[in-house]
């Protein structure tokens, strides 16, 4: 079965901002993959396509500004899905964050990592409706 | 909407983030996370209990600094602490600190289990939901065990929050995944299944990724899953682009969830049922429908999200290939999008057509884009798309267009990228030959092809050239002639000269006659070329010299002037030397008559299956490789039946897998003279008789492919055994019968399950010694029993049978054994092993013999097990995932987990692996703890092409590392066997 191996928000100069892993892989494996994927990516631009094979599988990425959003899915996964999946989750995290920056994600990363709970879970996409996903977010901001 | 703002709540933490951003250096970043740490364990270490804010804010901490790459040692505790507090935001940072830290203590494991477990039957939606996380974040095998069976009932209890179902579901998933032994769906399959009825779209969404999972491993039990999918497919695909509220994404209705449901239903064949499958077909032409209606708005997002239904449609009823109208209208689809201005959907466009062009129904609908893909192939920015472009041409080719691709790719080679070109070659080159009308074009084609691309073509294009020459009179003449120019360039590519030479050295004398290719002007130009080549390739030609010497005697002198130069008979090299020295001699000593025995014409090739097509099948994986051989069942083969390709690929890459007599010229390890006969053989060694020790190697090497054997090593244990000590004995039976198998036998069976040579039995009487050998299907074991006593064994007897079924899966024949042995002597005996079809059972071996007048009667298993008769199988990562996938029929997968009986030590876990008889795949897995290995099992009925995955834990403690073992194979019987007997060898 396909389901994201990982997924990993990162700036231009490769600074990671979030790495969510859903693959078992030891820590310099790690910072090997997201040294790669920024290899990859980085260098290629709006005429190219927004999916790229990456070792076995295919990196589904999308740019915002500064940052590069990447999921890394199997060779047979629906690439525009994915590649929708990302605006989505960009629109939760831009409304939540009010006009998201790449600070906020520096300075609330505990809390970008509940957004991507909301959304993805176990390397499946766990909820796709924005209102449902910002209506939870809210009501757990409202916890102390 | 309020929005947060930066760091709210922990002030803090925002003033630390704030003081490492403002770091100068890395030096100063690590001095102020010193300190940092300092502080933060002596808040931990102080008299002062800590409040639950402060700790959370220390935590966090750590936990920024670990993102940041810093070790951390220290604050599990008091994360572990958090998780029992009362306060949200507490409880998520203790449980996104396991969740990211994670670490196998078992001390802390139960702790934590202990929270997770009272935040599940808190009945409070937000703790479960956080504990449910954790638990698919960490995924452990703690965890499974000690959750597996809660979470079901959480999934389906009726007065579950929607919002707990879908974190339940997706947590079972991975612990389904993660430890599949430990998840049990039984009871609960039919509610689970029924989730896809749910009100609540989000449930919905997360259950299916879950049942797709499940259906995909247990197809039988979860196939009512079709009728509801369809019928929700059914429902969303007809709704009106707001009806769907929440779940509408710029104007389409839940595209993600339809994506799902079109997927899982990939997991069956079309439905039987006429009107679920009616039902289907109406909703699949919906979509193919909409693809056509006017945007609903023009940002990307709604066509992207359109379209990703769209192509999931596709790859549906490219699955089902049995609707022809479907089939055609996703093709002319597909050909709208090869124009788009979208370099998306251009790409996804002329991916899928690929797979399109292999199906009878669409190859001609697939064709008609043929300029357009030539165009792409021409002008498209992004090599991938290229690449995707150059496939689809491949796929879509045959007789009609052949010529106009062949030449379109070699104009691309030209320019193409470097990262392409090795594989565009192989294409070229099995195209030409395969729609080869005039044989003529074919060479042209692949002498352009060495001189556009000469570093880019392997071994395996030029010797096929050749024997296509050589097999084909009418092309020889041709070919001479154009080898003979194309060697005319200054700078000519050494696999040219390589092709030149072989070619020449036959076939020169047919361009002979033309004073401009007169003999020594050919030898002239050869020669020529000699001092900037290889030593392969001057051994090459050196055997083209002395074919000459032969074709045309006036060049006689010339060559062995060149041959008798210091530089060829002293050559350092020493396959260089003793070809100079030996055709020197030849050309001296033998007849005319002898040499043009020996030097005689090569005989024609057998024909076989190409072996550039495996090469490429080998690179790129069957299903990208859309060309048979045999014409007439080109395609439909392809298509669907993924497994059978997967096994004919797997089979046809073993072909080139390099074995000693893959040297299909046989350039380097026999004479390279036309001796393929062993009579040719024999008589260069008579030629040769007085020549000296250097010419005697050149006589054909016929090792048997068992002369290596030799006895067992004598064992170490006393062989002196008194009479007396024959009553110790194991079981004697007094019966003639023979015994039953011993109780060990099992056991004895499983230690020659990695090996085939060693000891299989031994008592204070008699040792029984293996060596086996195996090729393709067939093997031969010789068995040395060795009497270990003083006293002769008389009637000796041994028997080989195959019981049950056994008798029609293996072919064993022996010859009986002397039947005195002598005190401390050993007889030989040898079984000859034919495998018809895969086997389950051993042979059993009966031994009977009488020592000081008392009957031995013993029962073993022949250690003969179906793993003998792989042939391993190298492939690349992509290929192996790609052959992976395409065995993922629930049957064809045997899995195991167990616990490891001996230490993980990696080389011995590779010997073993090897030993099995598979290649040993590197750099195949992501992970590179694990193991893959691939192989086929010959067998004579069939060719079993064969998986493996070996994960061990190996990070776990002693006495708690597993294994998880993982077949897969097209043949139920063969995973499931192979599995059971690796299992036992770990």
């Amino acid at each position: 079965t396909v389901w994201i191996r990982f997924i990993l928000i990162q700036n231009r100069a490769g600074k990671t901002r979030l790495a969510k892993w859903y693959m078992q892989f030891d820590d310099d494996e790690k910072q090997k993959l997201i040294e790669e994927v920024h290899a990859v990516v980085t260098v290629r631009d709006a005429k190219h396509t927004n999916f790229v094979e990456f070792r076995n599988f295919k990196i589904i990425y999308r740019r915002y500004a500064g940052l590069y959003f990447c999921i890394c899915v199997d060779v047979t996964d629906n690439n525009l899905a994915y590649l929708e999946g990302i605006h989505n989750f960009v629109e939760v995290l831009n409304e939540y964050f009010h006009n998201v920056c790449e600070l906020d994600l520096v300075f609330n990363f505990y809390k970008v990592y509940t957004v991507v709970d909301e959304m993805f879970l176990a390397g499946e996409i766990r909820e796709t409706s924005q209102t449902k996903v910002l209506k939870q977010l809210l009501m757990l901001q409202s916890l102390e | 909407m309020p929005a947060v703002s930066k760091g709210d709540g922990m002030r803090g933490l925002a003033v630390f983030i704030s003081d490492i951003r403002n770091c100068k250096s890395k030096e100063a970043e690590i001095k102020r996370i010193n300190k940092e740490l300092a502080n933060i364990r002596s808040k931990f270490k102080g008299d002062k209990a800590l409040d639950g804010y402060s700790k959370k804010k220390y935590v966090c901490k750590l936990l920024f600094i670990f993102l940041l790459g810093h070790d951390i040692d220290f604050g599990h505790m008091e994360a572990v602490n958090l998780l029992s507090s009362n306060k949200y935001t507490e409880k998520q940072i203790g449980y996104l600190f396991i969740s990211v830290l994670v670490n196998s203590n078992s001390e802390l494991i139960r702790l934590i289990n202990n929270a997770i477990k009272n935040d599940l039957s808190s009945r409070n939606p937000t703790f479960m939901c956080l504990a449910l996380h954790c638990i698919a974040n960490v995924g452990s095998r703690e965890m499974a065990e000690a959750f597996a069976g809660e979470i079901p009932r959480i999934l389906v209890a009726g007065d579950t929050m929607d919002s707990v179902k879908q974190s339940a579901a997706l947590c079972l998933l991975r612990l389904y995944k993660a430890s599949p032994d430990l998840v049990l769906m039984g009871e609960w399959t039919s509610r689970v299944v029924h989730l896809l009825n749910d009100q609540h779209m989000g449930v919905v969404t997360a259950a299916i990724s879950l049942i797709t999972c499940l259906s995909s491993k247990n197809p039988d039990e979860f196939k009512t899953c079709v009728s509801l999918a369809v019928s929700r497919l059914s429902r969303i695909v007809s709704s009106a682009s707001t009806d769907l509220q929440d779940y509408t994404y710029y104007f389409v209705p839940a595209p993600w969830l339809s994506c799902k449901l079109l997927r899982l239903l990939q997991c069956y064949p079309p439905p039987e049922d006429g009107a679920v499958k009616g039902r289907l077909v109406e909703c699949l032409e919906t979509i193919l429908n909409k693809a056509q209606e006017p945007p609903k708005s023009k940002k990307v997002q709604h066509s992207n999200a359109k379209n990703a239904i769209l192509f999931e449609a596709i790859s549906l009823i490219i699955h089902y290939d049995s609707e022809p109208n479907l089939l055609v209208r996703a093709c002319n689809q597909l050909g709208q999008f090869l124009q788009h201005r979208e370099t998306n959907l251009r790409y996804l466009a002329l991916e899928s057509m690929c797979t399109l062009a292999s199906s009878e129904f669409s190859h001609e609908a697939v064709k008609t884009h043929i300029e357009t893909v030539i165009n792409a192939l021409k002008t498209e920015r992004d090599v991938s798309v290229r690449q995707r472009a150059a496939d689809l041409l491949y796929a879509m080719c045959d007789r009609s267009n052949a010529k106009q691709i062949v030449a379109e790719m070699l104009s691309y080679l030209e320019t193409a990228d470097y990262s392409i070109r090795e594989e565009m070659v192989l294409k070229v080159a099995i195209l030409a030959e395969k729609y080869a009308v005039d044989y003529s074009w074919y060479v042209d084609t692949i002498l352009n092809l060495i001189r556009i691309a000469g570093d880019y073509v392997s071994e395996e294009v030029w010797y096929r050239v050749i024997q296509i020459v050589i097999n084909r009179d009418d092309v020889q003449g041709y070919a001479a002639k154009t080898v003979f120019e194309a060697l005319q360039a200054p700078a000519c590519h050494e696999n040219m000269v390589k092709v030149g030479g072989y070619i020449l050295g036959e076939f020169g004398n047919l361009i002979a006659g033309d004073p401009r290719s007169s003999p020594l002007v050919q030898f002239n130009l050869l020669h020529s070329k000699f001092h900037l080549c290889s030593v392969p390739t001057r051994a090459l030609l050196l055997s083209a010299y002395i074919k000459f010497i032969n074709l045309f005697p006036e060049t006689k002198a010339t060559i062995q002037e060149v041959l008798r130069s210091d530089s060829q008979i002293r050559n350092s090299d020493v396959e260089l030397q003793q070809r100079a020295v030996e055709y020197l001699k030849l050309s001296s000593i033998a007849s005319t008559d002898v040499l043009a025995t020996v030097l005689e014409e090569m005989p024609p090739f057998p024909e076989r299956e190409s072996s550039i097509l495996a090469k490429l099948k080998k690179k790129k994986g069957p299903g990208a490789v859309t060309v048979e051989l045999e014409d007439g069942k080109e395609r439909g083969e392809l298509n669907g039946g993924g497994d059978r390709g997967g096994d004919a690929a797997i089979a046809a890459s073993n072909a080139s897998t390099p074995s000693p007599s893959a040297d299909l010229l046989g350039l380097r390890s026999t004479a390279p003279v036309s001796g393929t006969t062993p009579s040719a053989g024999s008589l260069l060694v008579d030629v040769f008789s007085e020549a000296g020790p250097s010419a005697t190697s050149a006589g054909v090497n016929d090792d048997g492919f068992l002369s290596a054997l030799h006895a067992p090593e004598a064992s170490d244990s006393p062989l002196v055994e008194g009479p007396g000590d024959s009553d110790s004995a194991p079981p004697t039976v007094a019966s003639e019968d023979p015994a039953p198998p011993l109780p060990e036998s099992d056991e004895l069976l499983n230690k020659f399950v990695c090996k085939n040579n060693g000891v299989l039995f031994e008592n204070q009487l008699l040792q029984i010694g293996i060596k086996s050998e195996y090729r393709q299907n067939l093997g031969r074991m010789y068995l040395f029993y060795g009497n270990k006593t003083s006293v002769q064994f008389v009637s000796f007897n041994t028997t080989v049978s195959c019981p049950g079924e056994l008798q029609s899966q293996l072919n064993v024949q022996t010859k009986t054994v002397e039947p005195l042995v002598e005190g401390g002597a050993q007889v030989q005996q040898v079984i000859n092993i034919e495998c018809l079809t895969d086997f389950i059972d051993a042979p059993l071996l009966n031994i009977k013999f009488r020592y000081g007048g008392a009957l031995q009667n013993i029962s073993l298993k022949l250690p003969v097990t179906i793993n003998k008769f792989f042939q391993p199988t190298e492939m690349a990562a992509a290929d192996f995932f790609q052959r992976w996938k395409q065995l993922s029929q629930p049957q064809q997968e045997a899995q195991k987990i167990f616990k490891a009986s001996h230490g993980m030590d990696t080389e011995v876990l590779k010997a073993k692996l090897l030993g099995l008889g598979t290649a040993l795949l590197e750099n195949v897995d992501p992970n590179p703890e694990n193991y893959v290995c691939a192989g086929v099992i010959q067998t004579k009925a069939q060719q079993v092409g064969c998986l493996l995955r070996l994960e061990p834990n190996a990070q776990a403690q002693p006495g708690e590392q597993m294994y998880r073992l993982t077949l897969r194979s097209s043949k139920d019987t063969v995973s499931q066997r192979v599995c059971d007997l690796l299992a036992e060898q770990f």
